[in-house]
């Protein structure tokens, strides 16, 4: 195990590491960064985010797109997947993101159209 | 042990067994399996709840109004604490993944200090978690809940730098308590035919209403959202009308029944998905203390490898990895 190499580079080589030590202090800045944006965006909750894209808001995605980005660093430099065999990698995350893919388009899918039914006043809850 | 292993004759050919294609030892590649599965399982409740949100989309309590507490102080702050959680956890899993290198590097005592570390953020997250439930669970205005089940809520405008804004005001605020309407809870030790019965709500329908007809000021807010993200105000004639007409449950706090802060599928969702990531950061610090342990007594010095460290980071990893992504969906989006 001494012998384990580890790839030192994140944004594709943009910002090289002396060591993994080091490696992962970086990480940390950078989704220390990444939750302070998010945090101040959600205290502030700029004009912006409301316009509504893609059946939600904005800023909602710029949530969600954040977020993964933290999930990425997370499983590719604390979780060392970066440093896996291509075939594992395929392995463990196309199957989640495919699946989870799946999941949510059915569901919200389908919860968008029980919403209709009940804002086209078929079914009254406002009593 | 040699005895055990019988030699076939295909050792070091490709279908002779012993060859890690993927590079990784069985019981890393294993708990990467279950951490997909795990991963899975976490995807359907945040699926499940994205579900309910849709199908109330304008009707959902907003996060922001719910979780504003940080212990020991009083003015509403709104995502301060859960920032506070997301960092302890990740602070957490940055002393795990120092603690693996440092088991790369056969350093002992360095493992035994990141280790330590990892254990005291874990228990500073679960214990966190702990007060946010414990703080949502008591409420803190109270609200009517109609017949329809919907969730109506109090408050008036307040002049604050200007402009007119609407401030909430809690039941005790303003309701007139009835002495004649006082009702005892009904306890075991009382009756023959006792069942059960939960605590009592501290006010009835009829005395937050004598006490809404009382001050003109308050206003009723219902859970609807407008075009402007926010929560609806009813007119004073309208807000009177409501209570009189649909009032049927006073509300305080939250459980699994009901919820002062809006649909109780809310309530229910974030017991669930919380609950199960808490239980999840607890079996965490649970493994990583029977770790921590084997790595003082020297299991893994005497070993030579470290692994077992690095597939309880993996655990530990994944658990900080779900709550990103809680967190978004819960106190963010």
């Amino acid at each position: 195990m001494a012998d384990h190499a580890h790839k030192l580079e994140i944004f594709r080589g943009l910002i090289k590491f002396k060591s993994n030590t080091q490696k992962i202090w970086g990480v940390l800045i950078l989704l220390s960064i990444i939750t302070t944006v998010e945090v101040a965006l959600g205290i502030y909750k700029p004009e912006w985010g409301r316009t509504p894209f893609l059946s939600m808001k904005l800023i909602n995605w710029v949530f969600i797109i954040l977020t993964i980005v933290k999930a990425y660093y997370i499983t590719w430099d604390f979780m060392h997947m970066r440093d896996e065999t291509k075939a594992m990698r395929l392995m463990v995350v196309w199957t989640a993101i495919f699946l989870i893919c799946y999941l949510f388009f059915i569901l919200i899918q389908e919860a968008s159209y029980i919403f209709e039914i009940y804002d086209d006043g078929y079914i009254k809850r406002d009593f | 042990m040699d005895n055990t292993v019988v030699s076939t004759g295909t050792e070091g050919k490709t279908w002779g067994g012993g060859n890690q294609p993927l590079k990784a030892s069985y019981g890393k590649m294993m708990m990467w399996f279950f951490i997909v599965s795990d991963a899975l399982t976490f995807s359907g409740f945040l699926a499940a709840y994205g579900f309910s949100r849709f199908k109330f989309i304008d009707a959902w309590p907003i996060a922001d109004e719910v979780f504003t507490h940080i212990p020991f102080y009083h003015e509403p702050a709104p995502m301060i604490y859960v920032a506070f959680m997301t960092f302890v956890l990740i602070m957490s899993s940055v002393t795990m993944v120092l603690a693996v290198d440092a088991g790369h590097q056969l350093k002992k005592n360095k493992v035994i200090i990141y280790m330590f570390l990892t254990i005291i953020g874990g228990l500073i997250f679960v214990g966190s978690q702990a007060w946010e439930w414990a703080t949502f669970i008591k409420g803190d205005y109270g609200a009517i809940q109609t017949k329809g089940g919907n969730i109506l809520q109090f408050g008036e405008y307040v002049e604050k730098d200007g402009e007119a804004v609407f401030k909430r005001v809690a039941l005790k605020d303003f309701a007139v308590t009835d002495d004649h309407a006082e009702r005892e809870q009904h306890l075991s030790k009382n009756g023959i035919w006792f069942l059960s019965e939960g605590t009592l709500p501290s006010f009835t329908v009829d005395e937050v209403l004598h006490g809404l007809e009382a001050n003109s000021d308050i206003l009723v807010r219902t859970q609807l959202i407008n075009e402007d993200g926010e929560k609806t105000v009813l007119s004073r004639s309208e807000s009177l009308q409501q209570i009189k007409n649909n009032g049927k449950l006073v509300v305080e706090g939250a459980n699994l029944h009901v919820n002062e802060y809006g649909s109780p599928l809310f309530a229910d969702f974030f017991f669930f998905i919380t609950g199960f990531h808490g239980f999840h950061v607890f079996s965490g610090v649970v493994i990583n203390i029977i770790i921590f342990f084997n790595v003082i007594i020297g299991t893994y010095e005497r070993r030579k490898n470290y692994e077992m460290v690095e597939k309880v980071g993996l655990y530990w990893h994944f658990v900080d990895l779900v709550w990103v992504f809680v967190f978004t969906f819960f106190y963010l989006v």
